[in-house]
Formats: C-alpha cells, sequence, structure tokens
C-alpha cells in the first residue's frame, strides 16, 4: 500500500467515525457546549434527541413543524444570556425577538406570535429593564409579532448576569415552503443574504477587552421580508434556509452537510465581510465563518434559480451585500471544503470550543 | 488590511508556484521543515501546499508553543487554580490542553476561577482589579511571547504590585532544533526559520545549522506569498550548491534581533537547568524561568505544586509528530482516539498544532504532480 492509499484508507476511518452520531460523555458542563460546535452537537445529539423520541426534533431545524387540522405551524423558542446586555447596533430586547421570529422564518413559516419570558437579577436598575422592554416592543412591532404571553422571575443578587430573556415564537408556515435540512441536492447554490460576523465582533469589541477600536455594529433584523421575497422568486426550488447564528456560516454548512450526506464546496474570495471585521479577525486569530450573525441566513436553491433568488435577496431590505459563496457537491460526503482566496483547498470543520462566550 | 492582502494575492502565488517547479530537480524528493507553528497554520490555512509540486514535502516542525507543553506541566497549572482564592489566567488554547486528570476548561467547570486572556497585561489589570486575591499567569512561549511576559512583570514590579504571579513555560527555540538535528531518524533537506522567534532573536542564531549541519535555512514570514518564497529560496540554495542562513522576512527581522527585547529578557528570565518537552524529554537549557530579582512574582515558588514528571499517554505519539519523524496522520490515535474535541496529545490542541491543523483543515487536499 503506497504512502498515500494509506493516508486515504485512514482518513476514511475517521470520516466514518465523524459521521457518527455525537454522544454527550462530559464529567460537566463545560462554556464549549454553549458554543454551537461540537460539544454542542454532543449535547443535542447524544443527550436530548435520544430523551425524547421525537421525530420534529429529530429534523432538526430551527423550528419544529406542528401539523394541525387545516394547517401547518412552526414553533420555536431560545434564551438570550447576551454580555453586554447593550452593544452597538442592538441589546438583548432586540435580540429575544429577531433571534426567535429569525427560527421561524427560516423554517418558512411567517411569524405569528411570541411569549416572552424574564429572568431578571435582584438590583437590576428599573430604568433598564424599561429600555429593554421598549426594544422588544419596538423588535415586535417591526416583525410584526404579537407577545401573547409572558412570565416574570427574579433571582438573588448574582445568581444571574443582569437579565436573561427566553422568548417562544409561534409561525404559520407558508405554503409555498418546502424546506428540509435533508434536502440538498449536488448542483445546489449557496446564497449568503450579507455580510458574516457583524454580531459576534460587535459584542466582543463592546465587551472592551481587546481594546480595539473599530466601528462595528450588530446585524440584528428580522429576516422573514427576506424569506418571504426568496419564496416568491424560487418557490420549491428554494431546498433549505438556515439563519447563520452561534457558530457562524462555517457551523451551518457543516450541519446541513450532514444532514443531507453531501459536500459543499465554499469560494472563500466570494463571502462578504465587513473590513474591519475581518481586520478584528486576523488580530484575534478567529475565521469570520465561525463568527456569529442576528440578521444573516444562508439559502440553498437549485441551480436554475439561483440568479433569480439572488437579485430577490439583494433587493430584500439588508440584503445589498448578499453573494453565491458556493455549491453543493456529492464528494466527499458530509464535509465542507473551502477554495482559498489563495488557491488552495482546505477542510472547513466544525467550531471546537468556545472563541466568544455569551453573544446571544 | 493593508501590507497583509498584498502577500495572499493569488496571481503572484501561482507565478511563484511556477519558479518552485522550475527549481525543483525532476526526480529528487524534498523534505523541508517548517519550524514555527506559525508556519503549519497558514500553510493549512491557505492551502499552501496545494500549490507546490508532490515531491516538495513540507515537514512540521516543533514550534508549537502549547504542543510542547508537558502533561506534568499542566497539572501543576491545575493545582494552582484550585487553590482557593486564585484567579489563574491563560491563554485561550492552553485551557484545552489535557493533563493528567482533566484540563483547565475542567477545572473552571469544576469551579476553579480559570480565566482566558489575550496577553499578560490582560491578567495584570484583573490583578489590579482584583487586589485581594491571588492572580496567575500561566505563561507561555517562545522568545517570541516572552517577551511581553517580561515587560508585563516589569511594570508589575514598577507599579507595585502585590498580587501577580507568573507560572512561566518560556522555552527558547535553538536547542530543540539542535536536539532534533541530532536525532538520527530524520532526514530534513533545509529548513523554513521562525519568522516571529526570530524578530527578537534575529536570524543569527541560527547560523549553526548551515554551520554544524549543512542545512540551509530560510527565517520567512506567515502571509502565504512568504511561505512559498522562502520554499523557493531553498531549492535555490540547494540548486546552486549553497547553504546558508537567508532572511526573507528582513520587513520586520532585523539579522541580529531586537536588542531592547533581549535586554528585557536578560532582565527577567534565567535559563532553567534543563526543560522537559512534550514527547521529547529533558532538552538542557531549553527554557526560563523568572531571574531572582523578580523572585517575589514567580508562581512556582508562592505554591507548592506537584512537580510530577508525567509520562504521556502510552498511545500519544506528539513527540514524534513534534520532531517530523511522522505525519500527524501516521499517528496511531489521530482522529479516532484523539480529536481536537476530545484531545490526546498537545498536537491536536492549538490551531498551530500539526495534528489540529492536519484534522481541521488539510484533509482532502487536491491531487498533486510529482516533477
Amino acid at each position: 500500500m503506497t504512502v498515500s492509499e494509506r493516508e486515504q484508507r485512514i482518513l476514511g476511518i475517521i470520516e466514518t467515525a465523524r459521521a457518527k452520531r455525537a454522544k454527550f460523555r462530559d464529567a460537566r458542563v463545560t462554556m464549549a457546549h454553549g458554543a454551537g460546535g461540537k460539544a454542542t452537537q454532543g449535547l443535542i445529539e447524544g443527550l436530548l434527541l435520544p430523551a425524547f423520541a421525537s421525530p420534529e426534533l429529530d429534523a432538526l431545524g430551527d423550528a419544529g413543524i406542528v401539523t394541525l387540522p387545516g394547517g401547518h405551524v412552526a414553533l420555536t423558542t431560545d434564551s438570550f444570556v447576551v454580555k453586554p446586555i447593550r452593544f452597538p447596533g442592538g441589546s438583548i430586547g432586540e435580540l429575544a425577538v429577531n433571534g426567535t421570529v429569525n427560527d421561524l422564518a427560516v423554517a418558512g413559516a411567517r411569524p405569528l406570535a411570541l411569549t416572552l419570558s424574564l429572568v431578571l437579577e435582584e438590583g437590576l436598575p428599573a430604568e433598564e429593564l424599561r429600555a429593554e422592554i421598549d426594544a422588544v416592543a419596538r423588535a415586535a412591532a417591526a416583525a410584526d409579532v404579537r407577545v401573547v404571553a409572558g412570565d416574570t422571575k427574579v433571582v438573588e443578587r448574582g445568581h444571574a448576569d443582569g437579565m436573561y430573556v427566553t422568548t417562544t415564537g409561534l409561525g404559520l408556515v407558508d405554503p409555498r415552503a418546502s424546506l428540509s435540512p435533508s434536502a440538498l441536492k449536488p448542483g445546489d447554490r449557496i446564497l449568503l443574504s450579507g455580510r458574516v460576523g457583524d454580531h459576534g465582533t460587535a459584542i466582543m469589541l463592546a465587551r472592551g477587552e481587546f481594546e480595539l477600536g473599530a466601528e462595528i455594529e450588530s446585524d440584528t433584523r428580522p429576516l422573514w421580508p427576506a424569506v418571504d421575497a426568496l419564496l416568491d422568486a424560487a418557490g420549491p426550488s428554494l431546498h433549505c434556509l438556515r439563519d447563520a447564528t452561534r457558530g457562524g456560516v462555517a457551523s451551518v454548512l457543516n450541519e446541513l452537510a450532514r444532514a443531507s450526506g453531501v459536500a459543499m464546496v465554499v469560494r472563500e474570495a466570494d463571502v462578504p465581510v465587513h473590513p474591519a471585521v475581518a481586520g478584528a479577525a486576523e488580530i484575534l486569530g478567529i475565521d469570520p465563518m465561525y463568527v456569529a450573525n442576528e440578521g444573516k441566513l444562508v439559502a440553498f436553491v437549485a441551480p436554475e434559480a439561483a440568479e433569480a433568488a439572488l437579485a430577490a435577496l439583494r433587493a430584500a431590505p439588508g440584503g445589498e451585500d448578499a453573494a453565491e459563496i458556493g455549491e453543493v457537491r456529492t464528494d466527499p460526503p458530509t464535509m465542507v471544503l473551502v477554495e482559498t482566496a489563495f488557491g488552495g483547498r482546505r477542510v472547513m470543520d466544525q467550531l471546537v470550543g468556545d472563541p466568544l462566550p455569551r453573544i446571544c | 488590511m493593508r501590507y497583509v492582502e498584498e502577500f495572499r494575492d493569488a496571481e503572484l502565488g501561482r507565478a511563484l508556484a511556477g519558479e518552485i517547479l522550475a527549481a525543483v530537480e525532476p526526480g529528487r524528493h524534498y523534505k523541508l521543515m517548517e519550524v514555527c507553528g506559525g508556519h503549519t497554520h497558514s500553510i493549512y490555512k491557505y492551502g499552501i501546499d496545494d500549490l507546490l509540486p508532490a515531491n516538495v514535502e513540507l515537514v512540521h516542525g516543533p514550534g508549537c508553543p502549547v504542543c510542547v507543553i508537558p502533561m506534568g506541566r499542566v497539572d501543576d497549572g491545575i493545582a494552582i487554580a484550585h487553590r482557593p482564592g486564585v484567579i489563574f489566567t491563560c491563554f485561550g488554547d492552553m485551557m484545552r490542553i489535557p493533563g493528567s486528570d482533566g484540563s483547565l476548561q475542567d477545572a473552571k467547570a469544576a469551579g476553579a476561577d480559570v480565566r482566558m486572556v489575550y496577553s499578560p497585561l490582560d491578567a495584570l489589570r484583573i490583578a489590579k482589579a482584583n487586589p485581594d486575591r491571588d492572580v496567575v499567569f500561566f505563561a507561555i512561549g517562545f522568545e517570541t511571547t516572552a517577551p511581553s511576559t517580561a515587560l508585563t512583570l516589569r511594570r508589575a514590579k514598577a507599579e507595585g504590585v502585590r498580587n501577580f504571579f507568573c507560572m512561566c513555560n518560556h522555552v527558547t527555540i535553538v536547542p530543540p532544533l539542535r536536539a532534533l538535528l541530532d536525532s538520527p531518524d530524520l532526514r530534513l533537506d533545509g529548513f523554513i526559520g521562525p519568522g516571529h522567534v526570530s524578530t527578537v532573536v534575529g536570524a543569527r542564531p541560527f547560523e549553526f545549522i548551515p554551520a554544524d549541519y549543512g542545512k540551509p535555512i530560510v527565517v520567512a514570514g506567515f502571509e502565504p506569498l512568504d511561505v512559498l518564497h522562502a520554499v523557493h529560496m531553498i531549492l535555490r540554495q540547494l540548486a546552486e550548491g549553497r547553504c546558508e542562513v537567508e532572511n526573507q522576512y528582513s520587513r520586520v527581522v532585523p539579522y541580529d534581533g531586537n536588542l531592547r527585547a533581549l535586554e528585557v529578557l536578560a532582565e527577567v528570565f534565567e535559563l532553567r537547568p534543563h526543560f522537559e518537552w512534550r514527547g521529547m524529554g529533558f532538552i538542557s537549557q531549553s527554557g526560563l524561568k523568572l531571574s531572582a530579582a523578580y523572585a517575589a512574582f514567580d508562581a512556582e515558588l508562592r505554591y507548592e505544586v506537584p512537580g510530577v514528571r508525567v509520562a504521556d499517554p502510552k498511545a500519544c505519539q506528539c513527540g514524534e509528530v513534534l520532531k517530523g519523524v511522522i505525519k500527524p496522520w501516521e499517528c496511531k490515535v489521530f482522529g479516532t482516539a484523539c480529536t481536537p474535541e476530545r484531545p490526546i496529545g498537545t498536537c491536536m490542541v492549538s490551531s498551530e498544532g500539526a495534528c489540529a491543523a492536519y484534522y481541521n483543515f488539510g484533509r482532502f487536499a487536491r491531487e498533486r504532480e510529482v516533477v
């Protein structure tokens, strides 16, 4: 057996191991379990999915689909623990609305209603609370969704960090949508609705830990208008949507490559990145593809509809920098590859560890 | 990003690749070692070896600061981190390095106050903000990062900070290179010299490589064009029968190094008689500790630590990987028992580690042509 045959054989063994369902074997929860990378995957696939044996949950969509007489509804929930509470371009209240309505939107559902659950730390200034409730109200109005139920809890000083917010969202699945994480086909084009990494970078800089001066704002915004435009432009040719939050675009691509058993090739030079985000990422040694966004979606579209879909994205609010960044292929299955801007090629694997805790 | 993008130009890269091809002697196999983990990272991140002919093989060297830390030192750090009142600070990668019973990240989850910092100055800042706590910085790295630790300690001393301590694991680059060149199981044709280290020590300390061992070395920068350029310069030396130290990274590296930085190092640190390296055993005069003038800041004097030498896990072949004797995928546990999320060896942790770089980036490189 030649050296390269041996190498290929060993890589084959690794891929088999990698494609297996992740296990949860850790002695304690670490911050990495919250980062959206491999540890999170282990927690979800190793502990949560087996416990509930729910086909809706097993589909690993951003929202679960429930069939009722007369239609399908999408249901999703999300907790927000971002630190600091306010940051350039947004705050926890706005994030809590947009994060949840976006999970509905990328499931192809028009957001209808939200619940709002607050965990407040003893001593939180009423002014800060009032500002965040205002932010929730404004964001809900902008997303055209009503808050229909809620809950409040208070814990002793030191047992929470200011405030944590949980929202649950209900949406009506649009009849034009037939989306699924396992629906990707070789040849599908990968579209991205704008620049990557703005939110995570804005939060990082807002913490003031790095003494980097850069004007970067969070991209938090509701995505339903963009989804609505995509469904109009591409209809059934739109195979899957994801909002690229925690773990960034790289994590979304890896999850879907696994779910659909396909390969993806991303052209690094075509990925839009704000120059200040690229600069900060360079200094911190972080790849913007792994940095969180709060108003960016990744769309997988059949090739014949890709051009129309991209035009629709670009015309949607906040979509002016939308781009086609790559395509779905057959080989090597479950892997995401990058054509580097320099002309080489590499793997883009799932995130390991947690470079940026508590960004949402 | 000006002054960076210029060194990532794909067209210039292709042109340089053409020149490399022209400098290759047909049928000859070249093994070049990039000493520094920063180069390993660049090579995989940009897919640089995709632009090289298949008979130019890049071998990864020992210059990854996190990778060379032996398990016993991690255990000592964890023991300090668990002491009541201690805030333990380290770089992010260091948190995931396995000790004999878990990592610093596990210690944090178990209740130790372990915090990730981006520089020793961050650690000093934490010390000043928490005057009633002991703040310990786990210092790692070659001559590249040692000056920033030294300057931080100098500042702590000048400001009279009494609750800041350093567990020093700084190492020097020349002794492991000598150990490597003395080891019989390695045949190399030349070295890509460590650019960042050389900004401090200069290119002169590497003169022993051509003089004593007859191998060319080219000190190189970290952008993809720098690496390709260095490969070309080494191949040219070999083709022309030259053997010398050349400086590709002259825009940053002065041949004699940074004298001010070297002065600070000499003030704050002194050589240990010997220091243990992961997988490479004890190498004499290869590690630094705090000098007598800074003894009050030395965490190893402040706390009792186990100080036990812990043997590497049996299956782990980090030593052979660090010496370039085997490729990452040739290790018995690579990618199966040892993965970035559940590492056995250090090389699988740091983004500069050969195994992590190969696992994360390097699989499925393009088929290359042999010339």
